[in-house]
């Protein structure tokens, strides 16, 4: 698929090489180093408060390096404010959500590429269509189900939504892909005397990893960082995910920035270590989408 | 991709950049082959099928549809519902909160489109060449995509809190303080306030999807157009810009459905206040539904939501079925 062989060429690189000094290159630098370090002052300063304690913070104001580090600041938003349930939270609704869409987006995705059927146009549309809804059409109903089958209050409820929810996604993505899967591998297969499942477990899973790869990172990030549905299908707070733990710590500890500020560096290490160490992947799949 | 609309669960849609896909031209032979397949076992497409579909029917379609019964109703959710008609919409006809509402999903929706798009397609420009270091920056300016709504409220409610927020205590540093402005506590100002926030994580997005659609850019046309004489600005908005507007027409969609899902930055920051001067017709049925528990009246909401983002969602999707019948 397209995204993973992109050319690195800039297309956009100047053409020109003059000689001499490259005031051009001067130029690009001088307005985006600023320019990067503006974009993240929100998040620099964060980090500075978190490791402030709340007296400095009323006496000297915001531009204050911390005079000394306050480690307590984590330790109590990990324990006191309740981080440690919040994440282990958030880790018990994710991966199993994420594995369980993949698995069964695939499998739609491998129905859809590989076999003409009335419908199947019609069924793509369909999951495509629903991941471009504004998900506030399903609240209501999603929350009524959920307390119709007792789900309600339970980390079910969000993994199965979740799990449904990014079906449209996934599949619309890993449909695109296995088109591009040459037929030959498929006939020949099947010459050999294998049967459809497989096909499906033998070549085209296998086939697909890197699409995979690339959706479960973005999929991780999406469904650890979902605040609405957490929102909405839970309420107590032992089950809470780290979004909305972190809201209700918004509220405990307003104007305790320090403390807030702790608990939310603790709550993006999972996402930001995703993003770093897997960063081609994450925009592979942000970019892989495009199928056609 | 979209699902970064500033919201939490999958924000940004996905619709990855049509740029980035490959032309599937050589496929035409696979289908070919695929047809094949198909008359030996009818039912094998139905079977991979029947789990994932009937998920989705349960979680996702027959909750969107649901909707729009629900809306018909003046029930309370779970204990009670009679029919009611178009009672509900005629009430939010009337009601001046969903006015103020309205209006400020259209200005998050105008906002939308154009910085993000504007600054996006800047910083991939300026950021699509081989330099040491673009590769940081990139993922610098990229980076608040992957926080959640969560952090990003918290984040920016720092940044907007009056006594010693970071814009407030700057302006102090710089001399124009004095006057303590209450970015997210003014009427006026706190819609705006919650709409920069959430455009500081679109605009990494809007650029990795515009960067993305430059790598198909055919750098060879740039060229030409060069040598022929075009300045830089005329090669971009005669040759890459149009050669860009399939992308354009994805970001475009993307941030109109980001900016109609608007609610977490909402509840967040402000929870609509002061007054539903930033309320969000996303957050309004919230509350109507769970505080105050008309949820007949909250679905009504969110169909008109709906209705106004199907517009969107169906130009689209037929651009896409135009493309999928191509071939």
């Amino acid at each position: 698929m397209a995204t993973t062989t992109l050319p690195q060429t800039g297309s956009l690189r100047p053409a020109t090489k003059r000689a001499g000094f490259p005031w051009k290159t001067l130029l690009f630098y001088a307005f985006i180093i600023p320019f990067m370090l503006i974009w993240l002052v929100p998040i620099f300063t964060s980090i500075n408060t978190s490791l402030r304690s709340l007296e400095s913070i009323v006496a000297d104001g915001y531009w204050t390096l911390p005079t000394s580090i306050e480690w307590g600041n984590f330790g109590e938003a990990w324990t006191t404010g309740g981080l440690s349930r919040y994440m282990l939270n958030s880790f018990i609704v994710t991966i199993p959500a994420l594995l369980g869409c993949l698995l069964l987006s695939s499998m739609a995705a491998f129905a859809l590429a590989r076999f003409n059927f009335r419908g199947n146009l019609l069924i793509y549309f369909t999951f495509v269509g629903g991941t471009l809804l504004p998900f506030q059409i399903l609240m209501l109903p999603v929350f009524k189900l959920a307390n119709n089958l007792n789900l309600y209050d339970t980390y079910w409820a969000l993994i199965l939504f979740h799990m449904a929810f990014q079906l449209g996604f996934c599949t619309f993505v890993l449909r695109n892909f296995m088109r591009t899967i040459p037929g030959e591998i498929f006939d020949a297969a099947r010459i050999d005397g294998a049967n459809e499942l497989r096909i499906f477990g033998q070549h085209v899973l296998p086939l697909s990893l890197p699409s995979l790869a690339a959706l479960a990172t973005l999929e991780f990030t999406w469904i650890f960082n979902d605040y609405f549905w957490a929102l909405i299908l839970v309420q107590q707070d032992k089950l809470k995910p780290v979004t909305t733990g972190l809201g209700s710590l918004m509220g405990e500890y307003q104007r305790a920035w320090n403390v807030l500020f702790a608990g939310t560096l603790i709550a993006v290490v999972p996402t930001i270590l995703l993003f770093v160490f897997l960063q081609r992947y994450f925009i592979q799949g942000l970019t892989m989408g495009s199928g056609k | 991709m979209a699902q970064i609309s500033g919201s939490g669960p999958p924000p940004a849609v996905g619709v990855g950049s049509v740029a980035g896909a490959p032309t599937v031209a050589p496929q035409r032979r696979a289908t070919a082959l695929l047809r094949a397949g198909q008359r030996r076992a009818d039912w094998t497409p139905y079977l991979f099928l029947a789990l994932p579909l009937a998920l989705y029917a349960m979680w996702v379609i027959g909750p969107m549809f649901y909707s729009f019964w629900m809306s018909l109703t003046d029930t309370d959710g779970l204990t009670y519902s009679e029919f009611v008609g178009l009672a509900n919409y005629r009430r939010l006809v009337n009601d001046d909160i969903f006015w103020v509402s309205f209006w400020n999903n259209v200005k998050w929706l105008v906002i939308f489109i154009t910085v993000p798009t504007v600054g996006g397609l800047g910083l991939a420009l300026l950021l699509n060449q081989d330099l040491p270091g673009t590769r940081l920056f990139k993922a610098a300016i990229f980076s608040p995509m992957v926080l959640s709504s969560a952090v990003v409220a918290a984040v920016w409610s720092w940044v907007f809190f009056p006594q010693d927020g970071l814009i407030n205590s700057t302006l102090d540093l710089l001399g124009y303080g004095g006057e303590r402005i209450g970015w997210l506590a003014d009427p006026d100002l706190a819609i705006y306030s919650i709409i920069g926030a959430a455009t500081w994580r679109q605009i990494g997005y809007v650029m990795l999807i515009y960067l993305a659609g430059l790598k198909n850019v055919d750098p060879s046309l740039v060229d030409a157009a060069k040598t022929d004489g075009a300045s830089s600005w005329r090669s971009f908005r005669d040759v890459v810009f149009p050669l860009l507007q399939p992308v354009t027409v994805i970001v475009v969609v993307i941030s109109v459905i980001d900016a109609l899902r608007a609610f977490d930055l909402v509840q967040l920051m402000t929870r609509g206040g002061p007054y539903n001067r930033s309320n969000v017709l996303g957050f309004m049925m919230y509350e109507e539904a769970f505080e105050n528990y008309n949820m007949g009246y909250g679905a009504a909401l969110a169909v008109v939501l709906m209705l106004i983002s199907m517009v969107f969602i169906f130009t689209y999707l037929r651009r896409m079925l135009k493309d999928e019948l191509e071939y």
